[in-house]
């Protein structure tokens, strides 16, 4: 019994979190990765690109609200996530047709275009600022629970509980659904597969007839509604405020580059690694070994092995240690 | 044109930009922007050292800039005798614990291979930290418990009184230990992150930054944390002081000033003199450097690195050699702003304002042109400010159409200094655009 207890507590306080929290962050890095092997730059604006992307759906998700439409038990902000995902997407485009396109074809430096990202992210997080202000917003409506406390524990006979959120819930489902899509697109489509192609080697792409712009056009398109759906999936589970967006980039990188940069399936697991190397580093362990160790063992103090402020040294210790003995990733990524 | 009527009419331009502000709405505010630009450019020159000289891609400026922070704290402000009684000697123990730990992993790194490296590598990691967390933690919080309104940290090395006052020169010490701060991190840094490509070391870079500012939110044995360490001893007068001396306010008064607004601009302009003491001895050492052998060499590894180490040139020690000055430049600044700002507040610390602020300046001022570093710091951030100023009143005038109770123009209006994020990164992508070597290029 004290075996399940503490698993149901690991598991309310530290898997279902990670996991919600793995979910938002790979499909952050699948952007990041994304933009990495078609455009071959690392994205900065990526954060800031889904702090607009979730504005915009806010924005929209108030309106619905206003008109008295809901989705019933779950946030309405799913009903305008398809139309937040069009706008970012056409933001996007227009935004590497009036900046990146000039880059791209002086074929200048990836450094180059790294610090052009920079100005984008300025521009992007001044345009969020501006329109949306720099509160917290939350924004999260429906059913918050899919189970409570109190329902596990009265189902179970446990004395520890177990809550889903509803936010938790969708996240998972959410991401399952995009990954299934992305993979099956990049796979089995003929666009999909001159994307790859056209990241595995651009010279032989072109020459066998791929066009360049409408496989970079389709880029910023799914960069748009994956940055869309990351961003609005963690708004509703946490919040939404600017400034956090922005500091999502490094674990998103970290995410990224662990798995190994341009590789989607490593961003993938890169997502959950770091999320749940981050949230099993800082959330205090003592309840759980409590229940798992034998009394004379039980720990004293908290088992914090990091305070919560640390959460991006551990992507970072994670990033290094990856960068510095494998290079290229858990999966091969490319290097350029 | 040539180089020097373009240098000429750049800095004419700044000067026009300051002396405007001065006269058109008040000199406190140009004066505030001088100091600040000021040390801005002190930023910028630190920044061009890296990435205009050496193409060393570093957006870890922040966390460089709260080094400085933390040293003008940890050097200018009084000790606090009872904490370091309390558990001053404990952590200092604990921390060499650490240190000890963290050498042992290394010698056992180096002396033994396979399995053997790998547990004992993992059983020494494990009980060092637990060794570490437990003398640490009990002295943390004997030190955190003395007075934790007030004080709840150790304080710093200023033994001038209660208030640290009587030391006013420990607050000008503090900025060069500020650097050395900031070049002990970047060493650690270097050795570890410099040999990974350039939008890598960009990443490792910025969560560095990020890693700093936990520690400084975080460790309130140090410097408070959050709760922020205020009333910072100065190296010049206090206002109050000048306003209470007979001398001071006959000499104005003669001049025809207010004594109190006088006090305001004299001590700003004590301020400006020392920052501006310490730019131009700074910009004549990089200038030194740049047209020195040494600056030929930094130039030509970043034009080719191949090349440069086929030269026999030692590429890395290089590389780690301007990150180390460039990241000291930076923690210098730091610590000059943290003492002008006469608090720390670790909060206030984010990387668009510390990190690609900076970026913006070096990149618009010219990249490898120390003058145009140097100038775009003060050009960008009197823009900054301006935006931040004037930004409002535009947009109230830009939005005169709406109605009065709209919503939107309420937000808009309200969300105005904002707006200042959304000029640097046009600005920005124009400059990259039009003139992609900068207002100042490098020769």
């Amino acid at each position: 019994m004290d075996f399940l207890n503490g698993l149901v507590f690991l598991t309310n306080f530290v898997i279902i979190p990670a996991a919600a929290y793995g979910a938002q962050l790979a499909l952050g890095a699948l952007g990041i990765t994304l933009v990495y092997a078609i455009l071959r730059f690392s994205n900065f604006a990526h954060g800031d690109t889904m702090a607009l992307g979730t504005g915009i759906t806010i924005k929209l998700t108030a309106v619905l609200v206003a008109f008295g439409i809901t989705l019933g038990p779950l946030p309405t902000a799913l009903l305008a996530l398809p139309v937040g995902i069009a706008a970012t997407g056409v933001i996007l485009l227009v935004t590497d047709w009036l900046v990146y396109k000039f880059y791209r074809e002086q074929k200048a430096k990836p450094v180059i275009l790294v610090i052009v990202s920079l100005g984008v992210m300025f521009v992007m997080n001044g345009l969020t600022r501006v329109f949306f202000g720099v509160r917290d917003i939350q924004f999260a409506d429906g059913e918050r629970f899919l189970i409570t406390v109190r329902q596990f524990r009265d189902m179970t006979g446990l004395d520890e509980g177990l809550a889903i959120r509803t936010t938790q819930a969708i996240t998972l489902v959410t991401a399952v659904i995009v990954m299934t899509a992305l993979f099956w697109f990049l796979n089995k489509t003929r666009t999909g597969k001159s994307m790859r192609a056209f990241s595995d080697n651009e010279d032989l792409a072109l020459l066998s007839g791929i066009d360049p712009d409408r496989v970079v056009r389709v880029t910023w398109l799914l960069v748009g509604a994956l940055a869309t759906t990351a961003g609005v999936l963690y708004g509703l589970d946490k919040s939404f405020k600017a400034f956090t967006y922005f500091q999502l980039l490094l674990p998103m990188f970290a995410a990224a580059i662990v798995g190994g940069i341009g590789n989607p399936k490593g961003a993938i697991v890169g997502g959950f690694l770091i999320a749940f190397a981050e949230v099993t580093v800082t959330y205090p362990l003592k309840k759980v070994l409590t229940y798992w160790l034998p009394d004379s063992m039980a720990p004293e103090g908290l088992v914090q092995l990091l305070s919560g402020d640390y959460k991006f040294a551990v992507s970072f210790i994670i990033l290094i240690i990856v960068l510095l003995f494998r290079p290229t990733g858990l999966f091969k990524g490319q290097s350029i | 044109m040539t180089d020097t009527l373009r240098t000429g009419l750049f800095a004419g331009l700044v000067v026009a930009l300051i002396v405007g502000t001065g006269v058109l709405d008040n000199w406190n505010l140009a004066l505030i922007i001088v100091n600040y630009g000021l040390i801005s450019a002190i930023m910028a020159l630190g920044v061009n050292l890296q990435w205009g000289l050496a193409g060393l891609f570093n957006v870890g400026v922040m966390g460089f800039v709260a080094l400085g922070g933390l040293a003008a704290v940890l050097i200018s402000m009084p000790p606090v005798p009872e904490a370091w009684a309390a558990g001053g000697g404990q952590v200092l123990g604990a921390l060499a614990i650490g240190a000890a730990v963290i050498a042992g992993l290394i010698a056992v790194y180096k002396r033994t291979a396979g399995r053997v490296r790998v547990i004992a590598m993992v059983v020494l990691g494990i009980v060092g930290f637990f060794l570490f967390r437990s003398v640490f933690d009990a002295g943390v919080q004997a030190i955190e418990a003395v007075n934790p309104a007030s004080t709840g940290f150790l304080g710093g090395l200023n033994f001038g009184g209660d208030s640290g006052r009587d030391w006013p020169i420990m607050a000008v010490i503090a900025w060069p230990v500020g650097g050395m701060l900031a070049a002990g991190a970047a060493w650690i840094i270097g050795k570890t992150a410099l040999g990974l490509r350039s939008d890598y070391l960009a990443i490792a870079t910025l969560g560095i930054a990020e890693i700093i500012i936990a520690i400084l939110k975080n460790e309130n044995w140090m410097s408070r944390g959050v709760m922020n360490v205020i009333g910072l001893p100065r190296p010049v007068p206090y206002e109050t002081d000048l306003q209470a001396d007979p001398d001071f306010v006959a000499t104005v008064t003669d001049l025809g000033l207010d004594p109190t607004l006088a006090s305001t601009l004299w001590v700003k302009l004590l301020y400006s003199g020392l920052f501006a003491a310490f730019l131009i001895v700074l910009l004549i050492l990089a200038q030194r450097a740049l047209h020195s052998p040494w600056g030929r060499m930094m130039r030509a590894i970043r034009d080719n690195e191949v090349a440069a180490r086929a030269m026999g040139k030692n590429v890395t020690a290089r590389h780690l050699q301007v990150f180390i000055i460039g990241s000291a430049i930076c923690g210098l600044a730091g610590a000059m702003m943290t003492t002008l700002d006469g608090q720390l507040t670790p909060a206030a610390y984010q990387p668009l304002r510390f990190t690609f602020l900076v970026w913006v300046m070096v990149i618009v001022g010219g990249s490898g042109n120390n003058f145009g570093s140097v100038l775009g710091g003060m050009l960008i951030w009197w823009l900054w400010v301006a935006v931040g100023e004037y930004g409002p009143d535009l947009m109230i005038w830009a939005t005169a159409w709406m109605s009065d109770d709209s919503a939107f123009k309420a937000n808009l209006v309200n969300s105005a200094p904002q707006m200042r994020f959304l000029v640097m990164g046009t600005v920005l992508l124009l400059i990259l655009r039009f003139s992609p070597r900068g207002i100042l290029p490098e020769k």
